[in-house]
């Protein structure tokens, strides 16, 4: 286990990871200046920005102290000095919302933009939050639980269209 | 009668607003916020601390005094359906937005459908031109979630493959950015090379791409007998044409015109935008995770991570090449010591049962079935594992609540986060090296939009 870096918001709830040295859960306010700390400790590669939807999920192992909530954001920091990885997953909350990390990392523009595109996730501060994978009229974010998959879209008369 | 002209007209509003993508395009300078300015001009060191130069987004520029042009999606030179809208002054390159998304089928949801057993045959689809690394990457995960231990042998035939792979992938890569350049010869010889990986694929697998060859557990089938040779035959021919291809390229005048001293990056610039692989190696940074963060057996064989100075198209060229010499090394090494044992795990919970015990075996016919209809269950828990892929760091994380099926599949491709160093690389530079910096970059199509 890593040490969290001396910048860090206090206090944090820290657990091991499969793959990464640590998982770090910050809350929504402490997200951004986490990352700020980590990112001043010498991890100078954001490897993967992502969203999870846990609808229906049948309870995931978490630390004492975090409350699960339907939407995570799963942040993957590299360290090419130390040679180690840091998750940092943050409850995103019911309605997703968490700061971009764009002025910390500008790489993680596209990651974010494929996020909200997908999962439906508002990153404020972000500098162009629009769709980047699906058509700019499309209506809803695939990747959540509850969007219907292979749904055929059947058209009555008078009736509201699909999506 | 002038009925005739106003339909027109209202039919021309139409189409254009049909074929309006809105958000997604690049917008005149004056309906653009300036932090998306930025980015379409690629300042990426504007982090905490810096601001924004006026100048490097020419705020005061009038929009009649520049062109905004489409290239692409189904432009020859953008190596499958890479949209570019370029914003240019003359010939010269002052904005670029990539716009994507046009080969999106929605992998990562089919991910979800798809039992662990079946997903492979999907990430292999992602990245077309390295299917091998792909599905290596999930593998790896799936058997970190199961904490199983694949032989040693699989472990080294694994490497092997991904080796051939990665060197197949940049043979493909010489040929498209050789054909890029003018030179249709490079072309044809890159993929005459890379037909003879192909061809043990198929000898080994059954397939020549989306082999579905690596799975959890290990791997598909064991190499075919005297695959020795034929390895052997492989690497002499390909390390002996690399050769050949500095005589027709490396030297090359006109090569080096459009290749040395244009489009370079910094390592700052690389490291802030992510990019991982042989561009970020290129800007000198030594960071490949077959060394740095070694999995498979890459730490027990011999090779040289291949880096550049200045970051220039030549230096990725040099970098692709060297590699190509640096996996025939490592395969060679594969050939001497591959160990004897199983290509695959033995636990029945994971490996389909031989064929041949299928009809003498109650147990081995149940295991069969499980395997094939349900699929088997994989601890809940959440995973990232990273393998070097000839573009950079593949990363798949991974979320399994305790069923058949991933709960939640992501891939992080390395060409969808690369494609964001093009509007930096191709600012200032004109319309012909945009051409080479999109080919220097490698983004597969297949990957990016997923």
């Amino acid at each position: 286990m890593i040490e969290l870096p001396p910048q860090a918001p206090q206090p944090m709830i820290l657990a091991e990871a499969l793959g990464a040295d640590v998982s770090c859960f910050p809350t929504r306010e402490q997200y951004y200046e986490l990352v700020r700390a980590f990112k001043d400790d010498g991890y100078e590669l954001c490897s993967d920005v992502c969203a999870v939807d846990y609808l229906g999920h049948p309870g995931r192992a978490l630390p004492d102290g975090v409350i699960p909530t339907r939407f995570e954001v799963v942040t993957n920091l590299l360290s090419m000095s130390k040679a180690s990885r840091v998750r940092i997953r943050v409850q995103a909350g019911d309605v997703p919302e968490v700061a971009s990390l764009f002025n910390l990392y500008p790489g993680v523009e596209a990651m974010e933009r494929e996020a909200f595109d997908l999962m439906g996730v508002i990153f404020t501060g972000h500098p162009d939050l629009t769709r980047i994978l699906m058509p700019e009229e499309w209506e809803g974010h695939p990747l959540r639980k509850d969007y219907g998959v292979g749904r055929v879209p059947v058209q009555f008369k008078e009736a509201p269209g699909p999506r | 009668m002038s009925e005739p002209t106003v339909r027109a007209a209202s039919r021309a509003d139409i189409l254009a607003a049909e074929t309006s993508e809105g958000a997604q395009e690049l917008q005149y300078r004056t309906a653009t916020p300036s932090g998306e300015l930025g980015r379409e001009v690629g300042a990426v060191l504007r982090l905490e601390g810096h601001t924004l130069d006026p100048r490097d987004i020419d705020v005061d520029r009038p929009d009649d005094e520049t062109m905004i042009i489409n290239m692409g999606p189904s432009h020859p030179s953008t190596h499958g359906v890479l949209r570019l809208m370029l914003e240019l002054d003359g010939e010269f390159v002052l904005r670029t937005k990539p716009v994507i998304g046009y080969l999106h089928t929605g992998m990562e949801k089919t991910g979800e459908e798809l039992s662990y057993v079946q997903g492979a045959t999907n990430v292999t689809r992602m990245d077309y031109l390295s299917p091998i690394i792909n599905e290596l990457g999930f593998s790896m995960a799936v058997e970190t979630l199961l904490g199983l231990q694949v032989p040693e042998r699989a472990t080294w035939i694994r490497m092997m493959m991904s080796e051939l792979n990665r060197m197949a992938s940049h043979l493909v890569w010489m040929a498209t950015n050789g054909m890029d350049v003018g030179s249709t010869s490079m072309m044809i010889y890159g993929f005459r090379e890379r037909e003879l990986i192909l061809a043990f694929f198929e000898k080994t697998a059954g397939l020549r791409m989306n082999l579905n060859y690596v799975r959890p557990g290990g791997v598909a089938a064991d190499l075919p007998d005297g695959w020795q040779d034929d390895v052997t035959v492989i690497c002499d021919t390909i390390e002996e044409r690399t050769y050949e291809y500095d005589q027709l390229l490396t030297g090359q005048p006109i090569f080096r015109q459009r290749m040395v001293g244009v489009a370079p990056l910094m390592a700052e610039e690389a490291l802030a935008l992510g990019a991982t692989g042989p561009l970020l190696r290129s800007t000198g940074v030594a960071w490949d995770l077959r060394r740095t963060m070694p999995y498979l057996a890459y730490d027990q064989v011999d090779f040289d991570v291949i880096v550049g100075t200045y970051g220039d198209n030549f230096d990725r060229y040099a970098i692709r090449l060297n590699e190509i010499r640096e996996s025939v090394r490592i395969v060679r090494q594969c050939v001497e010591r591959m160990p004897a044992g199983d290509y695959r795990s033995q636990d029945p919970k994971v490996t389909p049962p031989p064929r041949a015990r299928i009809g003498e075996s109650m147990e081995a016919l149940i295991h069969h079935f499980k395997l094939f209809t349900e699929g088997f269950h994989v601890p809940a828990g959440e995973v990232y594992s990273a393998v070097e892929s000839p573009r950079g760091e593949l990363g798949c994380y991974l979320v399994s609540d305790g069923g058949p099926k991933p709960w939640r599949l992501h891939v992080r491709a390395p060409s969808f986060v690369n494609l964001q160093a093009v509007p930096l690389l191709m600012r200032g530079g004109s319309v012909s090296d945009a051409i080479t910096v999109i080919s220097t970059v490698d983004p597969i199509m297949g990957e990016v939009d997923r």
